[in-house]
């Protein structure tokens, strides 16, 4: 479904992306590892329309997307999450999720000001898809607190809540165990396999926890110092040389 | 135990305190016949002078101390320690609360002087300029300096429009508003992309062209002597002057058999002002709790996110200046209808400056804030007239007595607690 053909990224004389393809199908979950600085969050950042990438292709489903304003990458079903965790601090956590919902609500303002039965009925839906993914994410006692006050392992997994009310058809996670306890990885674990195998959602997930990534990835793409380095599955990425040597040279 | 960089920072706080104040308040002109001479002022003066450079010295020595003592007293601040009150509980005492202060602004003006009157309804005017202010500034985040000039544009649209037109107040009233609120849109759009200091000083820029532009575009708008005239409100073709105007219209005191009185006319404004705010009030609240509000805080609170979930920054910030000018509009078209008069001298920066202040003391966000805010600002000066020309001393001085005390506004805003069905 999302086919990235030879993408580089230029920051004035630094290539911090070279060259790098991937794919991903449905029904996937798609690894990107690689040393600190090797340019994952950049190529998440030119997949999900906040840079323009300086050279390359980004399809999805057949359609090109590189360069597209974000919040039009966003509303075609790929949605992410950041590195460093971005939710609407001083509003609640289910105001984030309504927020998330945007596209699925009347935004008309007449129909909102005299509250019409149809603006009501799809705010009550959106209500309802924000309960059910509280539940989901064990969030649903702080469902109005502020964001801003949660401990730091909920707001990781409001925030992939939030993604998740959009309706996403590829979700991006940029690193979401960091700053997890493993109780909590071991959780964030199973969200993500079920988030591909009960909500049918393609998964590309950046993450440095290695036990993670080998349990749940399908496919594994590793960059070093922006260029492509190896790609296979866990078992091939295991035993790559290059890999090996790539990491044992960053330790 | 007070440090040596405390005290070097101390005194030279002090004598420019003393640099400043020599010429401002130390010397006085004086025309002595055709000739103006320098003087001296009275010992009384040099006295406040030397008091206020050794206050600021004290104070600038000891500052951390006087500071963290000050952030400890919680016994000036009564709503400390309180508990919030269920949702529930709280919204059914608001809303009894709301609805006695309201009925109580209705019976109000029959009882008490013109000038109180007058005065409410300008109370009423801040109102509105700083609820639609608080859209922009407070939900959306965007911090803009020249509101002033919607509220310009409204009152010299109905000013013109009666002028060369004759068109009444109701009819100027939505139009004055939604002129001011594509002129919102229109500098929605070059503003874009700015944030910040930038923002402010680019809407600083519009409020002074506009005020510019009156002041010189001297054939149509009157220039610096503005434009007087313009006709009061009349209700349903009544008017309330002691002669009818416009041909066709009927007299209030007339049709109703009762005395002339110029009252009758002030409390009208005033109630239009009332229902005015009060609309005003209520459609902004119905905003905030819409999808349009919730994006314009979310937009506040981190733009990045909010355009990773498909929220355009386009939309969402010129919504929030347009409706924003949209008020301001209207706010503009009702004081022009009262003062009879408006030039660009009541559209200067101050003006901005002081809505501004509103939004801010009242608690960015939080509308019964804003509301105590504009009744505070607008009355408290009035109140001591003796000090105005301290008046924005004390101003000055509020401002930052809130930000140490208060830093979050007289009553921040609260969030709206949402019942959710567990269980699907
Ligand atoms: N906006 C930018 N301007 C200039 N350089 C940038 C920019 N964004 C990233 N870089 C550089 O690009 C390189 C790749 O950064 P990137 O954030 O993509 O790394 P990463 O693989 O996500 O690393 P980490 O594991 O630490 O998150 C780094 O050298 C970084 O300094
Ligand atoms: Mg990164």
């Amino acid at each position: 479904m999302l086919e990235v053909q030879n993408l580089s990224m230029r920051f004035g004389g630094l290539l911090a992306v070279d060259q790098v393809s991937l794919d991903v199908q449905e029904h996937e979950i798609v690894s990107i590892i690689g040393p600190n600085g090797a340019g994952k969050t950049t190529v998440f950042n030119c997949m999900s329309g906040f840079y323009k990438p300086s050279g390359g292709k980004i399809l999805f489903r057949g359609q090109e997307i590189q360069g597209k304003p974000d919040y039009r990458i966003s509303r075609l079903g790929l949605v992410r999450t950041f590195q460093h965790v971005r939710l609407f601090g001083r509003m609640t956590v289910v105001e984030n999720l309504m927020v998330a919902q945007h596209r699925h609500l009347n935004t008309n303002l007449l129909s909102g000001l005299v509250a019409t039965p149809n603006y009501r009925a799809r705010e009550q839906k959106a209500l309802d898809r924000a309960s059910y993914w509280l539940e989901r994410v064990g969030l649903m006692e702080m469902a109005n607190r502020e964001a801003g006050n949660l401990a730091y392992g909920q707001q990781r997994r409001l925030e992939i809540a939030r993604c998740m009310v959009t309706e996403p058809q590829l979700l991006m996670l940029d690193e979401p165990a960091a700053g997890l306890n493993p109780a909590e990885t071991r959780d964030l674990d199973q969200l993500i396999i079920s988030l591909k195998e009960d909500y049918n959602v393609s998964v590309v997930l950046i993450e440095h926890d290695m036990s993670l990534v080998m349990g749940i990835s399908d496919r594994i793409n590793v960059i070093s110092q922006g260029r492509p380095l190896a790609s296979g599955t866990p078992d091939e990425i295991r035993n790559n040389d290059d890999v090996i040597k790539a990491y044992l040279g960053e330790a | 135990m007070v440090a040596a960089h405390n005290l070097k920072h101390a005194l030279f706080c002090a004598v420019i305190t003393l640099v400043i104040s020599w010429p401002i308040m130390g010397l006085k002109l004086e025309a002595v016949g055709t000739q103006i001479t320098l003087q001296g002022a009275d010992p009384f003066t040099w006295i406040a002078i030397g008091v206020a450079a050794l206050a600021v010295f004290l104070f600038q020595l000891f500052r951390e101390a006087i500071l963290g003592r000050l952030g400890m007293l919680k016994s000036l601040n009564p709503m400390a320690d309180r508990k919030p009150m269920p949702q529930e509980k709280r919204l059914k005492l608001e809303s009894i609360g709301l609805t006695l202060l309201i009925v109580l602004a209705l019976i109000w003006p029959f009882f008490v002087s013109r000038g109180s009157v007058d005065l409410a309804t300008l109370v009423l005017i801040y109102i509105m300029l700083a609820l639609g202010l608080n859209v922009v500034v407070g939900l959306a985040g965007l911090l803009d300096l020249g509101y002033v000039a919607f509220y310009a544009v409204g009152a010299y649209t109905f000013a013109l429009l009666s002028q060369y037109w004759g068109i009444s107040f109701w009819m100027a009233l939505p139009i004055g508003a939604l002129l001011a609120a594509l002129f919102g849109l229109v500098l929605g759009f070059p503003v874009l992309r700015l944030r910040g200091d930038y923002l402010a000083i680019v809407t600083l820029g519009f409020g002074e062209i506009i005020r510019i532009l009156l002041n010189n575009w001297t054939n149509v708008t009157g220039g610096p002597n503005g434009i007087g005239g313009i006709p009061d409100p009349t209700l349903f073709g009544m008017e309330f002057g002691r002669r009818v105007k416009e041909e066709g219209n009927v007299s209030f005191h007339e049709t109703f058999g009762i005395a002339y009185s110029g009252e009758h006319k002030v409390i009208f404004l005033y109630l239009i002002a009332l229902v005015l705010a009060v609309f005003t009030g209520l459609v902004i609240r119905r905003l905030m709790r819409m999808p349009v509000g919730r994006a314009w805080e979310a937009l506040r609170e981190d733009e990045i996110a909010a355009r990773s979930l498909g929220l355009s920054r386009t939309g969402v910030k010129l919504s929030a200046f347009t409706i924003g000018a949209f008020f301001a509009g209207f706010a503009g078209t009702v004081f022009a209808s009262k003062q009879g008069f408006i030039s660009p001298e009541s559209f200067v920066f101050l003006e901005s400056a002081i809505i501004l202040a509103i939004v801010v003391l009242g608690g960015m966000g939080s509308q019964m804030g804003v509301i105590l805010a504009a009744i505070a600002v607008t009355i408290l000066p009035e109140l001591a007239r003796e000090f105005s020309e301290y008046r924005m001393l004390i101003f000055g001085a509020a401002m930052v007595l809130m930000m140490v005390w208060r830093p979050q506004g007289l009553l921040p805003m609260r969030r709206r607690q949402i019942k959710l069905s567990t269980g699907e």
